[in-house]
């Protein structure tokens, strides 16, 4: 005991002596008087639960507790495997979880209603990319053909286009033509829309307003919901001829020999957002504190993950590969987790920001991912109504909340855990992107003008449309 | 009882030096362990031949690696739970230094539950889940075994729910306990209550009609030596009742924990209950190439438990039954 008091002493005047270099450094008196102004408290709740779904990209919370950023900001957190992602939103709602790992649309399609009406913010942004999609070994035999090779193999990215024959086929025998994704707000679902659209292929509206949630109308593709850990068993049964989902359920379908990963969502939209962490609202009106620290652990794990250019990354497979986490066998998590991506069995090639968790501001909550979200939204009729550009604007702010991770960003920077040019610049950032060019059908995106984009589109309804 | 029974046998036959006798002795351990071996040898072979999309079907071998395996993740996360303590304990101690009014608490570990903390956890839901039940069944049976009336006016609800299999009882179970479960500092877990009302409600059946079947089934005899005597309710019930109908209420009740426990399993899969249904579950959504064996370990495990928690209420039974010599199988 007298031990441990004098290591405190110890640590602490060792961590008296850090902040006092550090603001040494910093020579501005203004500075440094803003530094101790950052001061975050205590936890207001210290014992966490968080929920999240065997994917790689649950990795920072995986990270967080593992490196004991958690245990560091006071907090003591539980993670647990959830079923699939509905059950992980009801929990978060009715305050089983204290926060999980979401779908970057779940927090906006609760807010406007779309599933189970709540109130759930987001203040970090889990990572970007690290979605694919698969064809099952005999859709790909029919595909492959309409793919352009190049030196005996095939031309990436793949397009919709080479599809399309396949689809046509099918339609003509009068055979459906089924697909998986994960959930209807989900990522993969949009991913999969927009790439099938891209290639001429309708993937079919919703209509909530009449009680149509299968949004298979007018469709020439029919998509439906399947958990993620399934989508492989379930592609193997027959169910589905491919799907849209997060890794490792890509390159497991190709060890399992039993799919053929086609499209990275990487090349589909180039640095999509992906994850964020999402939390109910009146719960972060509780716990300020405890919200701010829990962005902050998340933060340091999220660096910790692309340190020294992925450095750290087969360390994080071996964390993910456990079985309370991910679970997968460590070759299937490594293949994309370290920077390559398997397509075509023995077709492996570098997609070094297949997985990105940290650079190019990659855990920053931008309004404009908010926005592109509720487009795919408005685009595939679950906001069956017009809405004015303003209207995107305020439901974005009401669920992306820069101002928290601003202030975790800037304690973490006042502790010296991090430098300030790894974040945006926080008292001039709009949070909006300017123009993002890479669409795999080259048509751009500019967030403050959703209706404008809308219109771009062949296939989705328009600003003013409606069915 | 037993001793006393053993030693003569055993002198007569070290005097008649009967040769059968010791045959059949070898055999009684001789043939199981062939049983076994035999088992052992179909099932690796049958292995080798089943192909999955997840590796080759496990073999005794890679379950038996997958055992060890198991023991050492619960050792070392034994070990991580040590010095979680320990960090906790610095930090609290740290705090106190630094804000004096903090009152430290110390937390449990937070790391996921082994293998063995999950078999603890489904053991402990199954129990309480089957007390429950034998406290209601086995009154309730009392009554309709000693009524006419009471049976008639039961029975046809028994006969309505005793088939409905436990999964059909889950999704209602849940949502009521979820909606009358209501507390801040709770002393049990939702899914534990869950988990252990399922147990309960499937629980009950045999038991009650066992124990209904005993009663009604008294020897004529007893019955009237208790109307000689004149016995009030209660003392009839715990001197004459009881005691002749033992051995059909613990037929009951053995049946019952069979069902327990078979229940419990599949209530903790489709729930995501914690316990070792939770892990099984957990293991196939996980899709490794140890997936398979583990799952093996898994359901060994259950069958080696169900088997052990039927031979406890044999030892039971025997304990508490007046007629010591009767044959229980």
């Amino acid at each position: 005991m007298a031990n441990n008091k004098l290591m405190n002493t110890l640590k602490h005047a060792v961590k008296t002596l850090r902040v006092g270099m550090v603001s040494a450094v910093i020579t501005s008196a203004f500075i440094s008087a803003n530094v101790s102004a950052e001061e975050i408290g205590y936890a207001e709740k210290e014992e966490l639960k968080f929920g999240f779904i065997k994917l790689t990209d649950m990795a920072p919370l995986a990270v967080a507790y593992e490196k004991g950023f958690f245990e560091e900001e006071g907090l003591y957190v539980t993670l647990e495997a959830q079923a699939n992602w509905k059950v992980l939103l009801d929990r978060v709602i009715d305050g089983q979880l204290d926060g999980a790992h979401m779908l970057a649309g779940q927090p906006l399609g609760a807010t406007i209603g779309y599933g189970t009406k709540a109130d759930i913010i987001t203040a970090f942004s889990m990572d970007l990319n690290g979605n694919a999609i698969t064809v099952s070994n005999d859709i790909w035999a029919q595909m492959k053909k309409h793919v352009p090779h190049e030196g005996g193999k095939p031309v990436h990215p793949i397009k919709a286009d080479a599809l399309k024959p396949v689809v046509d086929d099918y339609k003509s025998k009068g055979k459906p033509f089924k697909m998986g994704m994960v959930f209807p707000v989900s990522t993969h679902n949009y991913e999969l829309r927009y790439w099938l659209a891209a290639g001429g292929i309708h993937p079919g509206y919703y209509a909530p307003h009449k009680g149509d949630t299968s949004g298979q109308i007018s469709a020439e593709a029919l998509l439906s919901v399947t958990p993620p850990p399934q989508m492989p068993a379930t592609m193997e049964a027959g169910t589905i001829y491919g799907y849209c989902v997060g890794e490792p359920w890509n390159q497991q379908a190709v060890f399992k020999g039993i799919g053929v990963p086609v499209v990275t969502d990487y090349e589909i939209w180039k640095d999509n957002p992906e994850k964020v962490f999402g939390v109910s609202k009146t719960w972060a009106e509780k716990n300020p504190n405890t919200h701010i620290r829990v962005v902050k652990a998340m933060i340091r794990a999220a660096m910790w993950l692309d340190e020294n250019n992925n450095a750290n990354r087969p360390e994080a497979v071996k964390i993910l590969a456990k079985s309370q986490y991910v679970g997968a066998d460590y070759e299937v998590i490594a293949n994309s987790m370290t920077g390559t991506f398997e397509y075509e069995k023995g077709d492996k090639r570098d997609v070094p920001d297949f997985n990105v968790f940290f650079r190019y501001n990659a855990t920053y909550p931008f309004y404009s991912d908010a926005i592109w979200y509720l487009t795919q939204m408005r685009r595939w009729g679950q906001i069956s109504e017009p809405k004015s550009d303003s209207w995107y604007k305020d439901i974005a702010k009401q669920v992306y909340r820069p101002d928290i991770y601003a202030q975790a960003a800037k304690s973490l920077i006042a502790e010296g855990k991090a430098k300030a040019s790894e974040f945006p610049e926080f008292a001039s950032e709009t949070g909006f992107k300017s123009p993002q060019k890479h669409f795999i059908d080259n048509i751009v995106y500019d967030g403050s003008q959703p209706n404008a984009y809308l219109d771009k589109f062949a296939i989705g309804l328009k600003n003013d449309s409606k069915l | 009882m037993i001793k006393q029974n053993a030693i003569p046998t055993i002198i007569h036959q070290v005097k008649g030096f009967q040769w059968p006798n010791i045959g059949q002795l070898l055999g009684a351990a001789a043939l199981p362990i062939v049983g076994i071996v035999v088992f052992l040898g179909l099932w690796s072979l049958m292995a080798k031949n089943i192909d999955t999309s997840l590796g080759q079907f496990p073999g005794p071998a890679a379950v038996w690696e997958q055992t060890t395996t198991l023991v050492d993740e619960h050792n070392a996360q034994m070990d991580k739970a040590d010095k979680f303590y320990e960090r906790q304990e610095i930090r609290n101690a740290a705090r106190v230094a630094k804000d004096p009014s903090y009152q430290p608490k110390i937390r449990a570990f937070t790391g996921a539950p082994t293998f063995f903390q999950q078999i603890w956890t489904s053991l402990y839901t199954v129990m309480v889940g089957f007390i429950v039940a034998s406290l209601i069944a086995i009154p309730l049976g009392i009554v309709c075994g000693l009524s006419k009336n009471a049976y008639t006016a039961i029975n046809p609800l028994i006969q309505l729910f005793k088939p409905v299999s436990p999964l059909a009882w889950l999704p209602l179970v849940t949502m009521v306990v979820s909606a009358v479960y209501v507390s801040s500092d709770p002393m049990f877990s939702k899914s534990f209550i869950t988990s252990a009302v399922t147990v309960a409600l499937c629980c009950l059946w045999p038991t009650l009609i066992n124990t209904a079947v005993g009663v009604s089934s008294i020897d004529k005899d007893l019955l009237n030596v208790s109307k000689v005597l004149r016995l009030n309710a209660l003392s009839h019930v715990t001197t004459i009742v009881l005691p002749s109908s033992i051995p059909a209420i613990f037929t009951g009740l053995r049946l019952s924990l069979g069902i327990g426990w078979m229940v419990l399993i599949a209530a903790e899969m489709l729930a995501q209950n914690p316990g070792l249904g939770k892990f099984v579950w957990d293991e196939f959504q996980n899709g490794s190439s140890e997936s398979l064996a583990r799952i093996m370990v898994a359901v060994l495990t259950i069958g080696l438990i169900g088997f052990i928690l039927d031979r406890v209420m044999l030892v039971i039974q025997r304990k508490v039954s007046w007629d010591k010599n009767a044959v229980l199988r």
